[in-house]
């Protein structure tokens, strides 16, 4: 027996077959999402590593070792050719600072040769900083290489089909390769240099880098060998976007601390202790470095030792069309650079396409939209020029702005904007706009200390975004400030103001900053950028001084309305050489400030998808409500209203009920009675009989697994309307704990949503009969009260059939007898009860009526006379059972049924009561009690069975 | 008591006086019509008679005294968090404006995700633990009909607690502090008029986002009959959410999180405003909220009612 139960318990606390399904399904499901989105992505190419000897220098017979990786695709082979692409890596990397552009660009298809310069990582040689006879022809022998393999496709003998792409060093490699090298097919050179003097020693008034002021903090960086300076934005570069263009990552990618520049301990080149001052630098490089870093300004040998490593003089060569990526947030590198690339590789016809981000050197990859841009751009030139595959790429010229701060990863947000054709530096058009402010002294501080800081290489986009950075020293610098703009300005490219400056010693240098200032003073320089100016000649008193233009670095900023412009001269800097001796300035600004402004319009991202799926969804739910409404209507419409005419005046009639739970269980198996009008119907039956879960369904609670239940003819299913003609009391009372018996009532016929007036408050109050309690709060309520005030609310509104499921339970004798005359005074007026139980007493005495229901099935239906019989058994207890047994028999048709201990059950079979105690007193007995036997008892012990174990014991 | 047994009169063509009075084609009583059963009014009065609504509605215009009362303790040498936007906590006191702002800021991560899947996760699970519920829908209570109610009661009173939390922040906030410009280091300052559109639009924005905590307390609330398992559910769900939030090894199935894009209202702080993650988090909400709601409608329209 107890294995049965247990296998039963377990079948139920599991699922049952369809929602085992429903559930494996949804695990499965959510499980191979899970695997989807987390499995690593199998790789569609294979890498081969290798040491590549090869000769150059200006001899081109000096050998050099390159420590080179080749990504192929998995295709790739030598009857299925694959274009290359030559990915360069930036100063201070090696060919592991671009792995992952490599692995990305291999994904494409392409073959991806990247390769450690010389004079970095394992690499030999030594730094030429990309001159033509050294690290580019070292370039056109690794274009050798790759024509010589058997999987890369060629466009002629020894001439590969091949892009050159790089960041950085890397990117003045690809325009010098692209110049010096007609076999290279397309370049995409990123934020890198057209004129390296002009980019070290700039000077904002047009003058030659001979006049320039040192930019010897980004020099310092270069030269003392800062780590992975350089290498590009972000999508080309391989490093990770959190770590900033330029910054030391600790990552694979970047060397070591002991393999940085100028300490490769695997440098085989001389075999000798490398010079310590020069470290891995070529001799002519280090002494150029060391002279201008001494005295703060270079001799014309020194230009043209940087001007030799620089595209600027060769780009009339260049025919390999090019796409150009500059970075808004770079002092290093400026966008000037990337405009004075496009117009000389441009004037020759060749294909050029800009395009600026938000990042730089100082600010990294820029947010993600902007490395998407870029990665876009690139494989969409490539693609077309190198590949083939896809269509000419759109002459427009993109940007983005810097739009604020992410309030999810705290990053920041740029938005990309595009524009028909590239504007260059001086925009579209220009709105000039008026500063005041008298002519300053300014002190130039001995030895540049303390200096003002605009930029800090290496700090991050934030740096040069946010105005923390930026400071200017007390009595070093001069403002003129505008007015609070009235409308914003979206500046694009290069401003200019004209100043004019006077000096004891005919000479100054000074920086120029544009500041945004906001209504609350706040200033912010846009990317920390600043224009030097080194001024000759100059009057000792600024009234004499002829105004100068200069012209301010190439910035993507908006002015928002209220705020104002403040142009600042200032002596020094941090990031560059400033004269030694102390002197004091005059300066003014004479004129406007001109901002160059560009007509775009933003470029559609994903969001403006996201805002059309956010309108779609919220139209389909309306569609969806409207469309459910409307068959809910047209169901209920179609609702079955016809009165079966049979039942049309029988309160309630129920016909084959059978209700088995989804655990299998059946509750009822086949019930079968009918309710008329003036019934009081018992329906009767042990403990899980079957009797609730029959009322359940009358409720329309539950519903039937088959059969059918009319009340006054109308099918009854769950909310059938017909439900509001009975009352009900079912599994015990229902209140709101929190409100009184009254309130309860009337929260109640409020939600039926009928006229007060026909709950008959009164009455239902009457017959609770709770008197001052029914103010009470019903948790304060006893059992009793409760079943009352439940039968109360069962009766509101006097329903032509009511439903009580054990009404007396918790009530004492007397408002037993009370609420069994009630019953009966309700059935009357057509009315009907049906009343379950499983007193047989109770039954007996309230119903007119009983169905006793057993094991889910009506083992006997009938008015309960019927059931119990006419001639009620009568229980006698006497002195003597013998002699009354005697003298029972005696008397006609007197039956004696049974006895225990000295109890008679005696059917007297017509004979009354009164006469056969006389009978038995004359006879001398003593009769001590006269009890009608209960023969309801009988007739369900005799029906239902003595074992009392309902049927949910079954 | 035999005697007293009224005999069936079965198939009587004549109406009793009890029975047919003004019953419809339908079968319904007397003034018994399903659209007019549970009246919003009804089940507003009901949900406002209970003491854990006027707590929780009672909180809401306490706990800007509280932080009001707690800011007077203030020194104002305390590092207040760091990052771009624990400058809320630097500002709170700035006006009446940032006041609120800040009162939003510490309430939208728990307090408010609480209050909802307290109004949302107890309002079909009490009426089931109390037996009312079969008694409602033996009324009868068209069972789609019941759960609308219900759910429309409960997102009015969701939406109170929002309104009430926020208005009495602005308006003591204002009284203490002043009406000032909004004020955040990701942003110009705005001014109070533009400011309080921003505020508007942050709580709508919170409005969408703790729909999904309704939906899920709502869908519980009818599954289950044990309101505070409901209530208590939907909460831990939504730690559970916002913890694997945090675990950025999840990668993109980050995104699919509800709570993922709880945080977007930030983005109305900014200028420009950020957008773009507010619309998102709408769609994930709304998507949300509108499948735990459909599961719940299915559930319940189908399912036995035995408690």
């Amino acid at each position: 027996m107890k294995s049965p139960i247990s296998a039963a318990r377990l079948r139920r606390a599991l699922p049952t077959g369809r929602r085992a399904v429903a559930v494996s399904v949804a695990v499965v499901l959510l499980a191979a999402v899970v695997v989807w989105a987390a499995w690593p992505d199998r790789p569609g190419f294979r890498t081969e590593s290798a040491m590549l000897t090869v000769a150059s220098g200006p001899t081109g017979n000096e050998p050099v070792d390159l420590d080179t990786t080749l990504y192929l695709p998995n295709d790739a082979a030598a009857d299925r050719k694959v274009p290359a692409v030559l990915l360069a890596h930036g100063f201070g990397g090696t060919k592991n600072s671009v792995r992952t552009d490599a692995e990305e660009l291999a994904d494409r298809g392409y073959a991806v040769l990247t390769w450690t310069a010389r004079g970095f990582g394992r690499s030999g040689g030594q730094i030429h900083l990309d001159n033509p006879d050294y690290e580019v022809r070292d370039a056109q022998r690794l274009l050798d290489w790759l024509a010589a393999r058997p999987e890369i496709r060629i466009d002629g003998d020894g001439d590969p089909r091949v892009g050159v792409v790089g960041g950085s060093y890397g990117g003045g490699l690809a325009l010098l390769l692209a110049a010096q090298d007609q076999r290279v097919d397309a370049i995409v050179p990123m934020i890198t240099w057209n004129d390296l003097s002009r980019s070290f020693l700039p000077e904002s008034t047009g003058g030659e880098p001979t006049r320039g002021v040192f930019k010897s903090g980004w020099a310092g960086i270069f030269f003392g060998g800062g780590g992975n300076v350089g290498s590009g934005p972000a999508g080309i570069s391989g490093n990770t976007a959190e770590a900033p263009e330029g910054a030391p990552s600790p990552g694979p990618p970047s060397p070591a601390p002991g393999q940085g520049p100028g300490t490769a301990p695997g440098a085989p080149t001389t075999g000798t202790i490398p010079d310590p001052a020069c470290g891995r630098f070529a001799p002519d490089v280090c002494a150029a470095y060391l002279s201008i870093a001494v005295t703060g300004q270079a001799d014309q040998a020194a230009v043209d030792l940087l001007r030799r490593s620089s595209p600027a003089g060769v780009l009339d060569r260049i025919k390999a069309p090019t796409l150009l990526v500059q970075g808004a947030a770079d002092t290093l590198f400026p966008l000037g650079e990337a405009d004075a690339n496009a117009r000389g590789i441009a004037a020759n016809g060749t294909p050029v396409r800009v395009a600026w981000f938000t990042g730089g050197h100082d600010g990294g990859a820029g947010p993600r939209t902007d490395s998407d841009r870029v990665k876009f751009l690139t494989a969409q030139w490539l693609d077309h020029y190198v590949a083939g595959t896809a269509a000419t790429p759109a002459d427009s010229f993109t940007f983005s702005r810097i739009a604020g701060f992410d309030a999810l990863d705290r990053g920041l947000v740029a938005t990309g904007y595009r524009t028909a054709d590239y504007p260059g530096l001086n925009g579209q058009s220009r709105q000039e706009v008026a500063l005041a402010g008298p002519p300053q002294p300014i002190a130039n501080p001995p030895a540049g200390n303390p200096a003002a800081i605009s930029s800090v290489p290496f700090a991050g986009s934030l740096s040069s975004l946010l105005s923390g950075v930026a400071a200017d020293i007390p009595g070093q610098h001069a403002r003129f400030d505008s007015e609070p703009l009235t409308e914003a300005v979206d500046v694009v490219g290069s401003p200019t103001v004209q100043i004019r400056a006077a000096s004891p010693t005919g000479e100054a240098v000074l920086f120029a900053k544009l500041y945004d200032v906001n209504p609350e003073g706040a200033a912010t320089l846009p990317s920390g950028l600043i224009a030097p100016i080194r001024l000759t000649g100059l009057p000792t008193q600024v009234a004499e001084a002829a105004p100068v233009t200069v012209t301010l670095p190439a910035i993507v900023h908006r002015v928002e309305a209220g705020h104002r412009l403040r142009l600042v001269l200032a002596t020094s800097d941090q990031a560059y050489t400033t004269p030694v001796e102390p002197t004091v300035y005059q300066v003014a600004a004479t004129g406007p400030v001109s901002l160059p402004t560009v007509d775009a319009e933003p470029i559609p991202t994903e969001a403006v998808l996201w805002r059309w799926i956010l309108v779609g969804l919220l139209a389909a739910i309306v569609l969806g409500l409207v469309v459910l409404v409307l068959l809910l209507r047209l169901r209920h419409r179609r609702q079955d209203t016809s009165v079966h005419p049979e039942y049309a005046d029988t309160p309630l009639a129920v016909r084959h009920l059978r209700k088995e739970y989804a655990d299998g269980f059946v509750a009822v198996s086949e019930v079968d009675f009918e309710v008329h009008p003036g019934q009081v119907v018992g329906l009767l039956g042990p403990n899980g009989a079957g009797k609730t879960t029959t009322l359940r369904v009358l409720m329309g609670l539950t519903q039937p697994t088959a059969g059918e239940i009319y009340v006054f003819g109308h099918r009854l299913v769950p909310g059938s309307p017909v439900l509001s003609r009975i009352g009900a009391l079912v599994e015990g009372p229902g209140f709101l704990p929190h409100l009184s018996g009254l309130e309860n009532l009337k929260a109640y016929w409020r939600a039926t949503g009928r006229p007060e007036a026909d709950a008959h408050f009164d009455q239902a109050l009457e017959i609770a009969g709770l008197g001052s309690s029914v103010h009470r709060k019903v948790r304060k309520y006893s059992h009793g009260m409760r079943q009352r005030l439940a039968i109360a609310q069962a009766m509101l509104g006097l329903p032509e059939l009511l439903v009580l499921d054990e009404p007396t339970d918790g009530l004492d004798p007397p408002q037993i007898a009370e609420m069994r005359r009630v019953l009966q005074r309700y059935a009357t007026d057509g009315r009907a009860v049906l009343v379950s139980s499983h007193l047989l007493a109770e039954v007996e005495q309230t119903c007119t009526h009983a169905v006793v229901v057993n094991k889910g099935r009506i083992v006997a239906s009938g008015p309960v006379e019927e059931i119990v019989g006419d001639s009620p058994s009568v229980l006698f207890e006497v002195s003597d059972p013998a002699a009354a047994r005697e003298v029972l028999a005696d008397l006609g048709g007197v039956r004696v049924l049974d006895d225990t201990d000295g109890q008679l059950v005696v059917d007297t079979n017509g004979t009354t009561r009164s006469e056969v105690v006389a009978e038995l007193v004359r006879a001398g007995i003593g009769v001590d009690r006269v009890v009608p036997r209960r023969r309801l008892e009988d007739a369900f012990l005799a029906l239902v069975g003595e074992n009392s174990r309902g049927s949910g014991d079954r | 008591m035999a005697g007293s047994t009224v005999e069936p009169t079965r198939g009587g063509g004549e109406p009793t006086s009890a029975a047919g009075r003004g019953v419809a084609a339908s079968g319904a009583g007397a003034g018994y019509r399903p659209s007019r059963t549970l009246p919003f009014a009804a089940e507003f009065r009901r949900q406002a008679s209970r003491r854990r609504t006027q707590l929780a509605l009672g909180f809401m215009v306490l706990l800007p005294l509280i932080i009001l009362i707690a800011f007077q303790f203030d020194t104002g040498d305390d590092d207040n968090g760091r990052g771009e936007f624990g400058s809320l906590v630097s500002f709170a006191t700035s006006g009446g404006l940032n006041f609120t702002l800040f009162t939003i800021f510490v309430s939208a991560s728990f307090l408010l995700v609480v209050v909802v899947a307290l109004f949302c996760g107890d309002t079909v699970a009490s009426e089931a633990s109390w037996g009312s519920l079969r008694y409602l829908l033996a009324i009868p209570v068209p069972r789609a009909r019941l759960l609308t109610i219900k759910l429309l009661v409960a997102l009015t009173y969701s939406g109170l607690a929002l309104v009430l939390l926020a208005g009495t922040a602005l308006l003591i906030g204002t009284l203490r502090y002043g009406w000032s410009p909004l004020r955040s280091t990701v942003a110009a300052q705005l001014e109070p008029g533009e400011g309080l559109l921003r505020l508007l639009a942050v709580l709508g924005y919170l409005a969408v986002v703790l729909l999904v905590v309704a939906g899920l307390a709502f869908l519980l609330s009818v599954i289950t009959d044990a309101a505070l398992g409901a209530v208590g559910g939907a909460v831990l769900l939504w730690i559970l959410s916002s913890i694997l939030d945090q675990i950025t090894a999840l990668g993109a199935i980050r995104s699919f999180l509800p709570t993922h894009y709880s945080t977007a209202w930030l983005g109305l702080l900014s200028t420009p405003i950020q957008t773009d993650d507010i619309v998102r988090g709408a769609v994930s909400a709304i998507c949300y909220a509108t499948a735990f709601w459909g599961l719940a409608f299915w559930r319940f329209t189908r399912k036995d009612v035995v408690s």
